[in-house]
């Protein structure tokens, strides 16, 4: 008995020291969540490295972006919530948002001014899509085309992906509804402003799915980003849609016989999300990193890292060169008015309603 | 004694419950009495009781660790796929109120439904669950979680019609001391007054004041449901803390609608201010509830989104169940889903046969190995062991990445075919991206299941078998077939089972090399947990498939015998 | 027999060598040759190279050079399953996945027989074994001698002419091992069958054979009759290996009419039968058997060569006395007389004198 006591005792006095270890430790670490690859690699060289060298924050990365709102959510049903500040789509904040996992920020009062002078309400615009979502950067869907496999006539327009008589050979799309429906639908003679009018009734998700099926033999159909650009570099894909930082990096930086088609592509928002339920200490801090991340002159530097364009107006005129090529990237953010002839805006409102039932509707096409 | 075996006579090895039974037996003759005068029985029990404890003292840990690791998940996953707490936990008067509507009619809820809704709506947006609450009813009605989302922004302004009149009419009604003062008890008065919120000490309970929900019964439940929240969410003093427009058209209906003999009759706090109050409302604008929800979204007056607050009213549901078999919840009853939304019994009967296919390819492939690793010397069968064993030590994303950079057309399988012509180059294979890919890529990577039990069932046989049976006349093949094959059937009742569930599992290997049509039931379980969050239909999906799983084992067990499994 | 021919043979082995690993003959030079109908026991130590001999015969081994013969034609080249040999094995082999009496069918159903014609067999099989209660048993729920009953019914079952056994009664106690030698030589020349049988038991080698072939070192040391191997062993080997054994060690003297005069070690001569000595001069080693010491003079033989003793130990053994002996310098000379109302029971200490009859004592190879 008196052993079992001992051990008892020892156990949990190990388990406390343990934790108050974890406590001290908490006081100057922070846990940030992204994507991996090279997006975080320039949010670590814009955001973190300047701000862990400012404060002397041990930052930790975590790289579970793609599972962000599942975990989140058990995070929050455990009670034990170890993510301080969270990279996650325009799609997954609203998620959060409504299941009341993120917090809500006062971007007025929580966010810096533009350089110019600008309120921040006033500086990120339209980018500003609900009351938890901090944008970062504003990135494209689109599509890239190998070249030696077109012939003479590259692909212009995004409907030339339906078109397998000029362009034969294998195609790749997102394993998803989002994009791939409107496209269809675009490709279909459906007006550009008409379309999620039409993707809301039955018939027109009949349509689009019809449409789909006309090259559905054709398609190889990615889940991850990563996907595309090798399928494109293997020769495997005559074209395919990824987002424009990862043809970028296929086009300039590995020099790749593929070029990018600015038609028809997905506008879309990444940025940051702070959990709801933190503690006062780490929300202040993770405040105060996102506050010192999402400054103007921080959005312009991560765009020398990666062609995505910075969410503040205020950023746009600062962009340079790429840190390592020299380039200058300015023509190749999506946000370039020469590249934004054609853009769709992705109606986050509308997927957050039909994704269920639309994606249930896709699946099932997919299988049958 | 007939139906007591003698532990000599048993087919089996004897255990203490032999010697019990024995006893039994014994004392059916009249008690057999050992040396201290206790009943033989009794005492044998309480000696057996002892190792008993001591058997289990010692499996604990691990008991402990199963349940708290295995079983508890499980457990959780089937509460998930049939709870529904939400629903009625965010709209409570809602879904009561709801009860007396008549779903197969066609015409909305009454007005009292919605202002039910209205301070069920408040509540719950206040506290952020109304947005929760749509995605969850979203997955039944498109187009619910907008309207939520929606309703929710709008809900706080609706009630400020009367919480203006009220304060126009007298400035008493504008702070929370004036509320508290009569609406809560005076001890709690006492308490509030006397805490201190820097002391750390947990902020009072609220209380009622004896008779106030009497005479303001729906007043009376706002505030608490108010004082509750302000105190445990917002952390803010109930006492000072101003009431939310809510209250005051809860105070509204109940000046309106009471009794006006209780109100003359109420001779507390405030009696004065409320009995002008009540003289006053009389003559208050009103807001019709169900028109102004029809002002924020139009979709509060369609039948189908009532329908389905109704339908998942309940606190548990079969929704999630009847989703994960292609059906659906209607008025009617449940009812099979347009052909359009049918995906998982396709899903179902593709990662049964797909399983199937790959356990037998796995038996095709790894039997040979198996039989060669049994009949090789010690060492070069521990070499050959170790090749077997070996693509366990790499990354299951390495080998299904490998697999695509073999399989795909520009790949390395495909590329030779070309170059040794037997393909055309514009008439490659197609071996990934489809069943063919899951397959090849799954046989390999779930080979060593497969092989290990065998390979420990067949060392157990002697080689001397296929030796008496070629003596007896045999020729190889039927030596092997009639005599080794059948001994070497519970290696492969252990290795198929061990594949098969593995494989029905799966889907990382399926998700990368499957395409479209060799993904399986668990890469849509993967969606509904980890993007979709439909949790509760993954949940159903999940325990479908166990059930699945645990009636082939009873299947197996009836057919084969699961005496006939061996992993060794 | 000097070629290993012989015209009414029925087994044969002319001339076979045997090789595992190229470098080392397990088997060397053995010739061999059994008439139809005998019963002969493949006699020795482990790795004698008895157990691959029977292999060879069942076709489980090939032989690395020479021919086995079979009923007058060569089966080198035959298949273990077309040689229609029944063997039983030592762990008995029986599938544990079939019934006693599937086991038993097994052999006549690839032999394409008819059913009524198969359980006609398979009952006349068991009834030899008085097994016929146990056909619907699986060999799990069979006692190890039943077990080797079914093995042995089994070999029998199709009605083969030559049966191998090996080493089939090793596993079992010793009462039940002396019922089934009798059992299976009985039913073996009931039968008329040949067997040959594989033992390293010499009791067993000499209850159960016409003849018992003694292995050691890939050879026949000697082929003969059980009687003829234990009282006239052809070289010391046998000698030790059949039985008990006393072993006197010298040099001969002379030899004449017969008879060997050997000098032993310690300096005494004594008188022994010339086997594998020829001349004088060469060392031998004399071998008597332990019953056949005499140490009571009124039975001694006139003349007889006698040897001084010093009694050791005296044991009570039930039917016989034992009693160690000093002789001639080694204190483990034995000798064993029968348990009788007129024999002396020796006590240790006493000095008494042996002797014995010139032609029960051996003069064998050094």
């Amino acid at each position: 008995m008196k052993l079992t006591n001992t051990l008892l005792a020892s156990t949990a006095l190990t388990f406390a020291a343990g934790m108050a270890s974890a406590e001290a430790h908490m006081a100057d670490e922070m846990t940030i969540v992204s994507w991996g690859g090279a997006y975080s690699n320039s949010q670590q060289k814009a955001y973190s490295e300047p701000y862990a060298e400012k404060t002397g924050v041990n930052i930790i990365n975590d790289e579970s972006s793609a599972e962000a709102v599942a975990k989140l959510r058990a995070m929050n049903e455990a009670g034990n919530i170890s993510w301080d500040v969270v990279d996650v789509t325009a799609a997954d904040s609203f998620r959060l948002c409504d299941e009341g996992l993120a917090m809500e920020i006062d971007f007025d009062e929580q966010l810096k001014a533009g350089d110019d002078g600008s309120t921040p309400t006033d500086d990120f615009g339209d980018t500003l899509i609900n009351d938890c979502f901090i944008p970062q950067i504003v990135f494209s869907t689109t599509f890239g085309y190998r070249t030696d496999l077109v012939g003479d006539t590259p692909p212009t327009s995004v409907c030339d992906i339906f078109d397998t008589e000029a362009y034969p050979g294998k195609r790749s799309l997102e394993k998803r509804p989002i994009g791939n429906m409107e496209w269809a639908l675009l490709c279909d003679g459906v007006a550009k402003d008409e379309i999620y009018d039409v993707l809301e009734t039955e018939e027109g998700q009949e349509q689009a799915l019809a449409k789909l099926d006309t090259i559905k033999d054709s398609v190889v159909w990615w889940s991850a980003g990563a996907d595309t650009p090798q399928l494109l570099a293997d020769g495997e894909v005559v074209m395919g849609s990824t987002y424009n930082g990862r043809l970028f990096s296929v086009i300039e930086e590995q020099d790749q016989d593929v070029a990018m088609l600015w038609d028809g592509q997905m506008f879309d928002l990444d940025g940051w999300i702070i959990p709801a339920g933190l503690s006062d200490e780490r929300k202040a801090r993770a405040l105060d990193y996102v506050k010192f991340a999402t400054d103007t002159q921080r959005l312009a530097d991560q765009a020398a890292y990666i062609s995505y364009g910075p969410a503040r107006a205020s950023s746009a005129p600062l962009v340079g060169q790429h840190a390592e090529l020299g380039i200058e990237m300015a023509p190749h953010m999506p946000t370039d008015p020469a590249n934004a002839t054609n853009v769709f805006v992705f109606n986050y409102e509308f997927w957050a309603d039909y994704r269920d039932d639309i994606d249930a509707k896709f699946q099932a096409w997919l299988v049958q | 004694m007939s139906d007591i075996k003698d532990a000599t006579t048993a087919d089996t090895a004897p255990t203490p419950d032999d010697a019990l039974r024995m006893a039994d037996a014994a004392e059916k003759k009249g008690p057999v009495l050992a040396a201290d005068g206790r009943p033989l029985k009794q005492s044998l029990n309480r000696a057996l009781r002892l190792q008993k404890l001591r058997a289990l003292a010692l499996v604990a840990p691990l008991l402990i660790f199963v349940l708290v690791t295995f079983i508890a998940p499980i457990a959780d996953m089937l509460f998930r796929s049939v709870e529904n707490e939400i629903v009625s936990e965010t709209l409570p008067k809602t879904t009561a109120a709801l009860e007396d509507w008549d779903a197969e009619g066609d015409t909305i809820p009454d007005e009292a439904v919605f202002e039910a809704l209205y301070d069920d709506m408040f509540f719950a947006q206040e506290a952020k669950l109304h947005s929760r609450l749509g995605s969850r009813l979203n997955y039944e009605q498109t187009g619910v979680s907008s309207l939520f989302r929606k309703t929710g922004r709008s809900v706080e302004d609706m009630g400020e019609v009367f919480q203006d009149q009220f304060e126009d009419l007298d400035d008493f009604w504008k702070t929370g001391e004036n509320w508290t003062s009569f609406m809560a008890s005076d001890e709690w008065l006492a308490d509030i007054q006397a805490w201190d919120a820097d002391s750390g000490d947990r902020q009072p309970r609220f209380e009622l004041r004896d008779g106030i929900d009497d005479i303001l019964p729906a007043t009376a439940e706002s505030y608490t449901r108010f004082a509750n929240y302000v105190r445990t969410e917002d952390e803010d003093n109930v006492y000072t803390e101003d009431p939310w427009a809510v209250i005051y058209s809860s105070f509204y209906d109940d000046l309106t609608r009471a009794d006006a003999a209780a109100i003359a009759a109420y001779s507390g706090p405030a009696a004065e201010q409320i009995k002008s109050a009540a003289t006053a409302a009389t003559g208050f604008e009103t807001i019709d509830y169900s028109e102004a929800f029809l002002d924020i979204d139009e979709d509060w007056h369609s039948i189908d989104v009532w329908r389905t607050i109704k339908i998942y009213s309940p606190k548990f549901t079969n929704g999630y169940f009847l989703n994960a078999i292609d059906m659906q919840k209607s008025i009617d009853g449940p009812e099979l889903r347009p052909e359009n939304e049918r995906i998982y019994g396709i899903l179902f009967w593709r990662t049964m046969v797909m399983s199937i296919t790959i356990t037998l390819s796995c038996i095709l492939l790894g039997y040979p190995v198996a039989w060669i690793l049994a009949n090789l010397p010690a060492r070069n069968a521990n070499l050959l062991l170790i090749l077997v064993l070996l693509p366990f030590w790499t990354s299951l994303l390495v080998r299904t990445s490998a697999w695509k950079v073999m399989l795909q057309q520009q790949g390395v399988i495909n590329d030779t075919l070309v170059w040794l012509g037997l393909v055309a180059t514009d008439d490659r294979l197609v071996l990934i991206n489809n069943q063919t890919g899951t397959i090849i890529a799954m046989t390999h990577i779930l080979l060593p299941f497969m092989i290990l039990p065998m390979y420990s069932v067949m060392q157990t046989i002697q080689p001397t078998y296929l030796r008496a049976a070629k003596s007896l006349g045999a020729t190889n093949w039927t030596a092997f077939w009639r005599v080794y094959f059948p001994q070497s059937i519970p290696g492969i009742g252990a290795g198929s089972i061990l594949v098969f569930i593995l494989a029905i599992g799966y889907y990382i290997t399926p998700e990368i090399v499957g395409g479209t049509s060799g993904t399986f039931i668990s890469n849509r379980i993967a969606y509904h947990i980890s993007s979709s969050l439909n949790w509760g239909l993954g949940a159903a999906l999940g325990a479908i498939l166990l059930a699945a799983v645990l009636l082939l084992y009873y299947a197996y067990d009836k057919i084969v015998g699961i005496d006939n499994v061996k992993l060794g | 027999m000097a070629d290993g021919t012989n015209n009414d043979a029925f087994v044969e082995f002319d001339r076979v060598q045997k090789s595992y690993d190229g470098e080392n003959l397990v088997v060397k030079d053995l010739n061999l040759s059994m008439p139809k109908g005998e019963f002969l026991t493949m006699l020795g130590p482990s790795g004698s190279g008895k157990t691959t001999c029977l292999m060879m015969l069942a076709g489980f081994e090939t032989a690395t050079h020479g021919d086995i013969r079979l009923g007058g034609k060569s089966i080198n080249n035959i298949p273990p399953h077309k040689r229609g040999i029944g063997m039983v094995f030592q762990n008995y082999a029986l599938f544990p996945h079939m019934t006693v009496a599937e086991n038993l069918s097994f052999p006549l159903e690839v032999r394409k027989m008819g059913k009524s014609t198969r359980e006609e067999k398979i009952n006349r099989a068991l009834g030899m074994v008085q097994m016929n209660d146990f056909a619907g048993r699986r060999p799990a729920q069979l006692s190890g001698g039943q077990q080797q009953r079914i093995a042995l019914a089994r070999a029998l079952v199709f009605e083969p002419e030559l049966v191998l056994m090996d080493e089939p009664l090793g596993a079992l106690d010793k009462q039940l091992r002396e019922t089934l030698q009798f059992e299976i030589t009985n039913l073996a020349h009931d039968l008329g069958i040949t067997v040959v049988y594989v033992t390293h038991d010499q009791t067993e080698a000499l209850t159960m054979s016409d003849r018992v072939a003694v292995f050691e070192d890939g050879r026949i040391q000697q082929l003969a009759p059980p009687d003829e191997l234990y009282e006239a062993p052809q070289n010391s080997f046998v000698a030790q290996f059949i039985g008990e054994n006393n072993t006197l060690e010298g040099v001969v003297q002379e030899i004449k009419n017969d008879t060997a005069l050997v000098k032993l070690d310690s300096g005494e001569v004594i008188a022994a039968k010339p086997v594998n000595v020829t001349k004088a001069g060469e060392r031998t080693r004399v071998s008597i058997r332990p019953e056949r010491v005499e140490y009571n003079k009124e039975r001694m033989q006139e003349g007889a060569y006698t040897l001084k003793a010093e009694v050791l130990e005296f044991i009570y053994m039930g039917d016989i006395f034992r009693t160690r002996l000093k002789v001639a310098g080694k204190d483990d000379f034995i000798i064993k007389t029968r348990n009788a109302p007129d024999q002396v029971r020796l006590k240790p200490g006493t000095q008494i004198e042996i002797g014995w009859l010139p032609e029960d004592c051996r003069a064998l190879d050094a």
